[in-house]
């Protein structure tokens, strides 16, 4: 019923608004065709002043009214680098849109028709022309310069001291893998991707390196202060690292890992402090259309002081042993089994 | 419709620019509702088809952003409604997800490629092409026609695919693989994939074919005195425009024909490594590269803007010049302006990728070579402002939504700087400011260029004018509107709010903005009733408006303005006209404006000096 109502009433709307717009079609007869444009034309101009005018304010309305609302202080090294850069953008296109809307709008105002004034004939000149294309020129050369120096900065290998980790999305979660005390990722391969047996990694247990590896869903935890290195995987389709708080973004592509690096500055428990929100988390959002899911495709990021991630570090049982409930010793032969089968495939496939 | 005794014979018309006496416009050809409505090979005839294809069209993208708003803007409301139109899309009067994403696919894909770029060039280019330069016809009428029709087959198949069972493409407009490629990661993905793709394939067909004609067109059948610094702006945007298109587009068609090998032939071209969590089992493909398919596509994506956002350039440089009354300033850097902008597009596609894993070391010359297109955008915005400077306005809604064009284009102009610098695309990839950016620059901004060439040569298209306080309402309405829906997104750009979610209740990060969301749903629907205003008033004034009583309604000086009102097949009666000077000569030696068809008098001022 109420569908039918909004319905009559936009309807009944749009008559009236037709019918006036008739009206005023022979009104404009009835007065003389140049009366009713020289009206015309005065109204618009004086709207398009005021519209100058109102939007400037709005600009500024909407700048206080979001201030608060859009992220706070950058919680990682390069995240600073890029609210910097962020600034330096903001500032100098900030003055370009003031000027060029202003002279937009204030000429089209101060120059609306007149009956006494001659449109001057000015089809071109040089100098002008070579000074806004210098003058643009210059302004990129500085945004450039700064972007490309921040942005090998952010690009630039890890250090070697960094923490690394592998984060791997699937529709529609994320997996953390970290190396275990061999501090060394063991090889995987994702035919042999078996949830039923908790391997949703596809790891290769007769290597050794894999056997201490630790697979996690539950949050991915890093040490303040320390660089942590993220090696980014998918095991489907293509997904997106994104992390928010701390400005960074990577895909994860299927077959083909990518990287990222960067040094968390605050702990969660700081941050909580910092937002004045007991509940705050540092949140991955994918940021990569990934199906009907997409949407909901969150993790948790933990930054943590480093006795507190050596303590979470201890707690944690490798895959290997969750994979294998036996007694140590007799798993080797089965596992061994199936993953020559799994070898032998790999090496069928490439062969191919 | 007393013009339609002098139509030409179609047979006539393949033979074009042979000179044309006036005795051989009798009614010896008879032209059926069939050959002049429907296989029409008329340029003018043709416009007009791709026009109301391209409004139906725009109806219908709006009306799927609408629906999606909706979701957006009321998350935690159920509207009964939905359920009837869409039925288990929509089940309990919410979208479903896998729904809200074909709706955010069909929207993006609608409105760049079938409403503003055949619904855009298509018009304007068949429509303006052989009037401005001219010519009687298009170089190949048959192909301009079979370019219309191969349009049509690719809509139908498109509308098509909305109707499948397992719902139409939903993987995003931009349609990466694997989740476009693989059935059983997304419904949407399975036949509704295979249909968007093959009317995607004859989408390709229809732009190649009516693009060589638009070249040749202009290249070959200029009319006497029509050298190409001669040519009206317009002529040259859509030049250019063709060039793109026909150069890039076969790039896509590749693209996606791998992509249908890897559905349906076991190919692995951009499949590799993938386990699928919804039917446990690890698929066979190895080596392929996911990366390869998104080269391929912006290669096209990116020229595909400038496709959409040269011909209204054009249009507003022409449409601004007039109701200035004052030549359009600087014409050979417009020209060299819109090459550089030509050149460039093809040189910076992987800023699309600057967080795919791109080498970061390539990444620093698309950066670069990025960037650089902000100078002839500047130089374009500047020659705008200074064309207005001095002027004499007449605040026609061509002008005004020419106006508004430049507001638009320096405002999603300027935050292209901000997505082009790579170090601050990394935190705004994929967020609002994305959407922000590129809806008013080459979404609400490529629209203000058609309304103002709409509103402009709707008198010579129909013989008509349209209503002019419906087209002011219409204007100001959608400029207030348009800032107000996209400029706050930017805020949520900066906040990292990421596009393609269709609920931000599970986020502590994301969901300060309710209220906002709100606000611009309520808008966007404000906005769309009033372009169902603009579409009552076309198609009203096509047969009720306000006759055309000159030849030349707004004093222009190019050639369109010297054919009868309704010009038929073969555009001017007994011989085309012959050009003497450039499109530009308003307010010239205080005169109001000289025609181009009008030699150089004695006592001029010559071409170029003032």
């Amino acid at each position: 019923m109420s569908t039918l109502l909004i319905i009559a009433i936009l309807l009944l709307g749009f008559i009236v608004v037709f019918q006036i717009a008739k009206a005023s079609e022979y009104v404009s007869v009835l007065k003389g065709e140049k009366k009713t444009f020289e009206q015309n034309n005065r109204i618009n101009g004086f709207l398009l002043l005021a519209f100058l005018i109102l939007g400037l304010i709005g600009v500024y309305w909407c700048n206080e009214m979001f201030k608060g609302k859009i992220l706070g202080e950058a919680a990682s090294d390069h995240g600073e680098k890029i609210d910097n850069m962020l600034y330096i953008t903001i500032a100098i296109t900030g003055i370009v849109f003031i000027i060029t809307q202003i002279l937009l709008f204030w000429f089209s105002f101060k120059y609306q028709y007149n009956e006494k004034r001659k449109a001057f004939y000015y089809p071109h000149n040089n100098k002008l022309e070579a000074l806004w294309t210098a003058v643009p020129a210059i302004a990129l050369t500085v945004l450039v310069g700064f972007g490309l120096y921040y942005w090998f900065k952010i690009t630039g290998d890890a250090p070697k001291e960094a923490n690394v980790i592998e984060i791997t999305g699937k529709q529609f979660g994320w997996i953390y893998r970290y190396p275990g005390k061999d501090k060394v990722f063991g090889k995987k391969y994702y035919k042999n991707i078996d949830e039923g047996n908790l391997n949703q990694l596809g790891l290769l247990w007769d290597d050794k390196a894999a056997q201490d590896d630790i697979v996690t869903n539950e949050a991915m935890y890093m040490v303040v202060g320390k660089p942590v290195k993220l090696v980014i995987n998918s095991r489907d389709v293509v997904h997106d690292v994104g992390l928010v708080h701390f400005r960074m973004k990577m895909d994860a592509v299927p077959g083909t890992p990518t990287t990222m690096w960067f040094t968390p500055k605050y702990t969660t428990a700081q941050m909580k402090e910092k937002t004045g929100n007991p509940d705050f988390e540092y949140e991955i959002s994918c940021d990569q259309m990934c199906g009907k899911g997409h949407y909901s495709m969150k993790g948790i990021v933990k930054v943590v002081e480093p006795a507190e991630y050596l303590l979470w570090l201890a707690k944690q049982k490798p895959n290997y042993v969750m994979s294998n409930p036996e007694p140590a010793v007799a798993p080797a032969v089965p596992a061994a089994d199936s993953t020559a089968t799994a070898a032998v495939e790999a090496t069928k496939s490439l062969s191919n | 419709m007393s013009h339609e005794v002098n139509m030409h014979g179609q047979s006539e018309v393949i033979t074009t620019h042979e000179v044309h006496h006036d005795e051989h416009h009798g009614h010896h050809h008879k032209e059926t509702f069939i050959t002049k409505y429907i296989f029409s090979q008329d340029h003018k005839m043709i416009a007009k088809q791709f026009l109301v294809t391209g409004i139906i069209w725009a109806i219908i993208g709006g009306l799927f952003s609408v629906l999606f708003r909706l979701q957006l803007g009321f998350p935690n409301e159920t509207f009964p409604f939905l359920e009837t139109i869409l039925g288990k899309w929509a089940e309990g009067g919410k979208l479903n997800p896998e729904f809200y994403y074909a709706l955010t696919t069909m929207h993006g894909t609608v409105l760049v490629f079938f409403v503003l770029t055949a619904g855009l060039s298509g018009t304007f280019s068949n429509f303006l092409i052989p009037l401005q330069v001219g010519a009687r016809d298009m170089a190949s009428p048959f192909m301009n026609m079979l370019s219309f029709w191969f349009f049509f087959a690719a809509s139908i198949i498109m509308i098509a695919s909305l109707f499948v069972q397992t719902g139409p493409a939903s993987g995003g407009w931009t349609s990466y693989p694997p989740l476009s490629a693989l059935g059983d990661a997304s419904e949407g993905s399975k036949i509704g994939m295979d249909l968007w793709l093959i009317a995607m394939a004859l989408f390709v067909v229809n732009s190649l074919l009516g693009s060589l004609n638009y070249i040749s067109t202009i290249l070959n059948m200029r009319t006497k005195g029509m050298s190409m610094t001669r040519v009206p702006l317009t002529i040259w945007a859509l030049l250019f425009t063709a060039v793109l298109g026909v150069l890039s587009f076969p790039v896509l068609l590749s693209g996606f024909i791998l992509l249908l090998f890897d559905r349906h032939a076991g190919t692995s071209f951009y499949l590799s490594d993938i386990f699928l969590a919804s039917t446990q089992k690890a698929l066979p493909n190895e080596g392929g590269s996911a990366i390869l398919y998104q080269h391929l596509f912006w290669f096209l994506g990116h020229p595909e803007v400038y496709i959409i956002i040269l011909p209204t350039m054009g249009l507003v440089s022409d449409v601004m010049s007039a109701n200035a009354r004052k030549p359009i300033f600087g014409y050979m850097a417009m020209v060299g302006s819109m090459f550089a902008i030509a050149v460039l597009a093809f040189l910076v596609w992987a800023h699309h990728m600057f967080v795919t894993g791109l080498n970061p070391f390539l990444g620093a010359f698309f950066v670069l070579l990025t960037l650089l297109i902000a100078v002839p955008s500047a130089i374009k915005v500047f020659n705008w402002l200074t064309t207005l400077w001095k002027g004499n306005l007449r605040f026609t809604p061509g002008m005004l939504f020419s106006i508004g064009f430049v507001s638009l284009f320096i405002s999603g102009g300027l935050t292209g700087i901000f997505l082009g610098n790579s170090t601050l695309d990394i935190h705004l990839h994929d967020t609002y400011f994305v959407i922000a950016h590129f809806h008013i620059v080459m979404g609400v901004s490529a629209f203000f260029g058609m309304f103002a060439g709409l509103y402009h040569w709707f008198p010579k298209m129909f013989g008509r004018f349209m209503n002019n306080t419906l087209a002011y309402i219409h204007f100001w309405i959608t400029l207030v509107g348009a800032y107000l829906i996209f400029w706050p997104m930017h805020y949520q750009g900066l906040a990292g709010v990421p596009r393609r979610y269709l609920d931000f209740s599970g986020w502590a990060s994301f969901n300060q903005f309710d209220g906002l969301n709100r606000f611009i749903s309520i808008v966007t629907i404000i906005v769309f009733a009033v372009q169902l205003l603009f579409v009552f008033n076309f198609f009203y004034s096509m047969f009720k408006g306000r006759r055309v009583r000159t030849q030349n309604p707004w004093g222009a000086t190019s050639l369109e303005w010297t054919t009868p009102i309704n010009p038929g097949h073969g555009n001017w009666e007994g011989e085309i006209p012959e050009v003497h000077r450039w499109a530009y000569d308003y307010g010239k030696d205080g005169r109001e404006f000289i025609p181009q068809t009008e030699p150089v008098g004695a006592n001029e001022t010559p071409e170029g000096k003032h």
